[in-house]
């Protein structure tokens, strides 16, 4: 096309063929209507970790509400002739110091680890989300407030405060632990969801509502809230591994659930004693701990990536 | 300024002598989930040394990715999947990492698009710059310092010495801009390619930048690769042009040429919708046989027409609707501890806005225009000073009567891309407004909601969409469509085609005249862009630091400007003078 032997470019004109003209800022009005959530349900669906994590979880989930169906044997008949004894049929994973089925106490364990973890995570997600939120939005003197109170409980570590607490406390159910491990987690949600309400607050789209003559707590709820509450899900369900984790550690210490409920804690602290001799009691619980952790972990992760809009952007 | 363009024209580069650059069939593509989405097809283009070349196109049209395929810095999954881009004569899409670091910044500079991400916060302006020194050059020690300082010093930054301990936040776009021009120039390189250098930046600032790097590549005989939007500034800076559509070339050429004379549909569409001192108001002219209205007519002879301008002077002749008097704003900065500062943002400033005329207020960033739109739409108190709406004062409005208010007052935002809530679809965006002042039942919101996307010219469908799925200009018709839900009187437009591709805008521009004839709308329009103010405009202010310089009818401030500043607001605008062939 140009000539390669003078500067002055000859006059180019592409055949119109080539690159026919469309009308101008174009709407294909065959594409499918897509909202943010459906966008990142599509970018979970694709991921085989949010099947593994989310089968996981709802494996769990079952057999917190009907161990019975998981197992025939009853977790609490125990006989000492068994006492760390090895698998046989019908006891695949062994017997406790106590004689107890170690198969057995983990399903029937499972119910208060995955109480303890869900309630936790409700009450903090929903405490902090609100609290963060009123704070972001209203701000001043109420988010000075709120805040403060904050970074008070923020600074006592989850684990420590609860021993304190817990040790005063006489009735150790587990919507007790679950409370008393929201009390001192619940300032982590509340600072994420005031850190997002903060970014929504201050964008056009606010702007334009309230020129329209929106109210401001209409605005909160229709507009700024459901832009800010993706990084909460996010951290509500990498939370509610951890509250396990937390109740696991309290029983462990033996400050945690009471001594008439099974948890999987518990039976951990309770197979220290057999350690060297038969490692294999502390195993299969803390395995049983493990893999519910990593579920809600790797849940967190696809949810992060899929709601990310940066991470969206990227794809 | 007329000099300059045929200074510009007239430089050939020396007979028989070789191409610095020459690009074969460039292909590009981005690497996504369903195989490679070709962004540049086939590309070719040649460019001597000295010349100038730019690339003009709309945002998507690929001249961006094909500047960056010739430095190799492609974004994301980009790759260049076939054709050559040959510099003196090697190919460069062959070159390894290494000598491609060698070819970057010594031999091909770089100024990138956005001047207030592109240097590095946390480390000063000196360093910065001594860092692409040390990278192009031998130097090191004490002559790093010196050759920063006259690097800086090039680029048009006087006091450089005295500034290089300085933080990027310190200075202003303009400046931030000069330090990148300098950055990509200084290592005499043979090619600089400046991707929309000064899209960023207000007229006054942009020419001033603009003569600068064409000083500088006149006096080292620096190829440039300008990417831009703006046909006026490749009318004026570039020698030969490219246009570019959907990743191909349509034209390519001398760039006066081309657009004195556009051969391919697209460019003349593109020349067409390119707004200029030259053009006149637009007028809605309803053609009989259908709704489509003409573009640009330069003030004709049709006598409908004639009736439509009288008709809005008549309407001029009464009284105003909204007037503003004596309004100033302080804000208080915040200082460290507790001293504040104060910022006049907007000083003593009146004027007034006759029922269904468009009242512009020009100014460049911090002049305090949009302070003015967020003071009449109550977004913000006034420090003192009076708003009247129909002779009512409407500062401290409260309740019931703030409501009201809102709903004959509605303003359209600048970033179609803020400005809807991602998690809404259009339908119920559209509707927000109806719901908020409970306005009919829900069947008579869904009815108004599709007469509303009528009125912008979009698809009954487009109401379930999501904002995500929408272009920019479409989206600006969204926000078009929720502002006049509720039947307002005034329509508060804040650089509401700003952020538009010239055709998107023009087409805006139209949608917006069609519905003040129709509606008998009243507009205020804020913008930067003196060329808009033209098409659209019957009055204008003029504002500069927070105060109003000149007022005056729109063919009154053009043609015979009497401020100084306003004069040099208008010379300002590249290719002003340029008659482009419409």
């Amino acid at each position: 096309m140009p000539s390669k032997n003078q500067g002055a470019q000859p006059h180019f004109v592409a055949a119109l063929e080539d690159t026919p003209l469309v009308a101008i800022d174009h709407l294909d009005e065959t594409a499918k209507a897509r909202s943010t959530w459906a966008d990142a349900w599509d970018a979970m669906r694709r991921r085989p970790a949010f099947w593994i994590s989310s089968g996981l979880i709802l494996l769990i989930v079952a057999v917190a509400l009907i161990p019975g169906w998981f197992s025939s044997v009853s977790p609490t008949q125990c006989q000492l002739s068994d006492s760390n004894g090895v698998p046989q049929s019908g006891h695949p994973l062994g017997f406790t110091f106590q004689g107890c089925d170690v198969y057995a106490r983990i399903i029937f364990g499972t119910s208060a680890s995955v109480t303890v973890g869900m309630l936790a995570a409700s009450i903090v997600t929903l405490f902090g989300l609100i609290v963060g939120a009123l704070a972001g939005y209203y701000g001043g003197f109420l988010d000075a407030v709120v805040s403060r109170i904050g970074d008070i409980f923020f600074a006592v570590p989850t684990v420590l405060g609860a021993i304190v607490l817990l040790s005063v406390l006489p009735d150790r159910t587990p919507v007790v632990i679950a409370l008393v491990i929201s009390i001192f987690a619940w300032p982590q949600v509340a600072r994420i969801m005031r850190g997002a309400v903060l970014t929504a607050r201050n964008s056009d789209y606010v702007v334009a509502s309230v020129a329209l003559g929106v109210s401001k707590f209409k605005i909160l709820v229709r507009h700024v809230v459901p832009n800010a509450i993706a990084p909460v899900i996010v951290i509500a369900t990498v939370s509610l591994g951890t509250f396990i984790v937390a109740e696991a550690t309290l029983s462990f210490l033996g400050i945690g659930l009471g001594p008439g409920t099974m948890s999987w804690g518990r039976d951990i602290g309770e197979a220290q004693t057999s350690i060297r001799t038969s490692p294999q009691v502390l195993l299969y619980p803390s395995i049983a701990l493990s893999l519910t952790v990593l579920a809600f972990l790797m849940l967190g992760d696809v949810l992060r990536d899929a709601l990310d809009p940066q991470a969206r952007a990227r794809r | 300024m007329t000099q300059l363009v045929t200074e510009t024209v007239n430089k050939t580069p020396p007979a028989g002598s070789e191409p610095l650059l020459e690009v074969r069939d460039l292909e590009v593509g981005f690497r996504t989930q369903r195989g490679i989405v070709p962004a540049v097809r086939g590309v070719s283009l040649t460019l001597y040394p000295g010349q100038t070349l730019a690339i003009v196109g709309e945002s998507g049209s690929g001249k961006t990715t094909t500047a960056q395929a010739i430095i190799k810095l492609l974004a994301g999954t980009g790759q260049v999947t076939g054709g050559q881009i040959l510099f003196e004569g090697r190919d460069l899409t062959i070159l390894n990492a290494t000598d491609m670091q060698a070819v970057r910044g010594r031999e091909i500079g770089y100024v990138p698009q956005d001047p207030m991400s592109n240097l590095n916060p946390v480390w000063n302006i000196g360093f910065q710059v001594s860092e692409a020194i040390k990278a192009n050059s031998g130097l090191r020690g004490k002559p790093v310092r010196a050759r920063t300082i006259e690097v800086l010093q090039e680029a048009g930054l006087a006091d450089a010495a005295d500034r290089l301990k300085q933080y990027p936040h310190q200075f202003s776009g303009g400046m931030r801009q000069r330090v990148l021009i300098g950055i990509g120039l200084s290592a005499r390189p043979k090619l600089l390619i400046a991707d929309e250098p000064t899209s960023a930046l207000d007229v006054t600032v942009q020419r001033q930048i603009l003569d600068h790097l064409a000083t500088l590549t006149r006096d080292y005989g620096t190829s440039v690769l300008f990417i831009t939007h703006d046909l006026g500034l490749a009318a004026e800076r570039a020698e030969q042009l490219v246009v570019m559509y959907k990743g191909k070339i349509v034209e390519s050429g001398p760039s006066q040429e081309i657009l004195a004379n556009p051969q391919h549909p697209y460019t003349q569409r593109l020349v067409a919708a390119a707004p200029s001192l030259a053009s006149r108001r637009i007028q809605a002219k309803k053609n009989e046989d259908g709704p489509a209205t003409e573009i640009f007519s330069a003030g004709g002879t049709d006598t409908a027409l004639i009736q439509r301008a009288t008709d809005r002077e008549l309407a001029a002749s009464g009284k105003d609707l909204i007037s503003v008097e004596g309004i100033t704003k302080m804000y208080r900065i915040r200082k460290s501890g507790l001293r504040f500062d104060e910022l006049l943002a907007v000083n003593d400033v009146s004027f007034g806005v006759k029922k269904g005329t468009t009242t512009a207020i020009v100014g460049e960033s911090g002049s305090g225009k949009s302070t003015v739109a967020k003071l009449i739409l109550q977004l913000e108190g006034l420090t003192s000073g009076r708003i009247e709406f129909e002779g009512r004062d409407v500062a401290g409005l409260k309740g019931r009567e703030l409501l009201n208010f809102r709903r004959r007052v509605q303003p359209v935002f600048q970033d179609p891309y803020g400005s809807l809530d991602p998690q809404y679809n259009v339908g119920n965006t559209i509707a927000e407004p109806l719901l908020a002042h409970k306005v009919g039942t829900k069947r008579e919101r869904q009815k108004r909601v599709l007469q509303l996307l009528d009125q912008v010219s979009l698809p009954a469908s487009t109401q379930f969409r999501y904002p995500s799925e929408l272009s920019g200009g479409q989206r600006q018709r969204i926000a078009i469509a929720r502002a006049l839900a509720l039947k307002p009187d005034v329509l508060v437009l804040d650089e509401a085609v700003s952020a538009l591709d010239v055709l998107v805008q023009g087409q805006i521009l139209n949608l917006l005249t069609e519905l003040q004839t129709d509606l008998g709308l009243t507009y205020l329009f804020i913008t930067h862009d003196l060329a808009v103010v033209r098409l659209v405009a019957d009055n204008v202010c003029v504002m500069q630091k927070g105060r109003i310089v000149e007022a005056s009818s729109t063919d009154d401030v053009f043609d015979n400007p009497r401020e100084v500043y306003t004069q040099e607001l208008l010379a300002a605008i590249p290719g002003a003078n340029f008659e482009f062939g419409r």
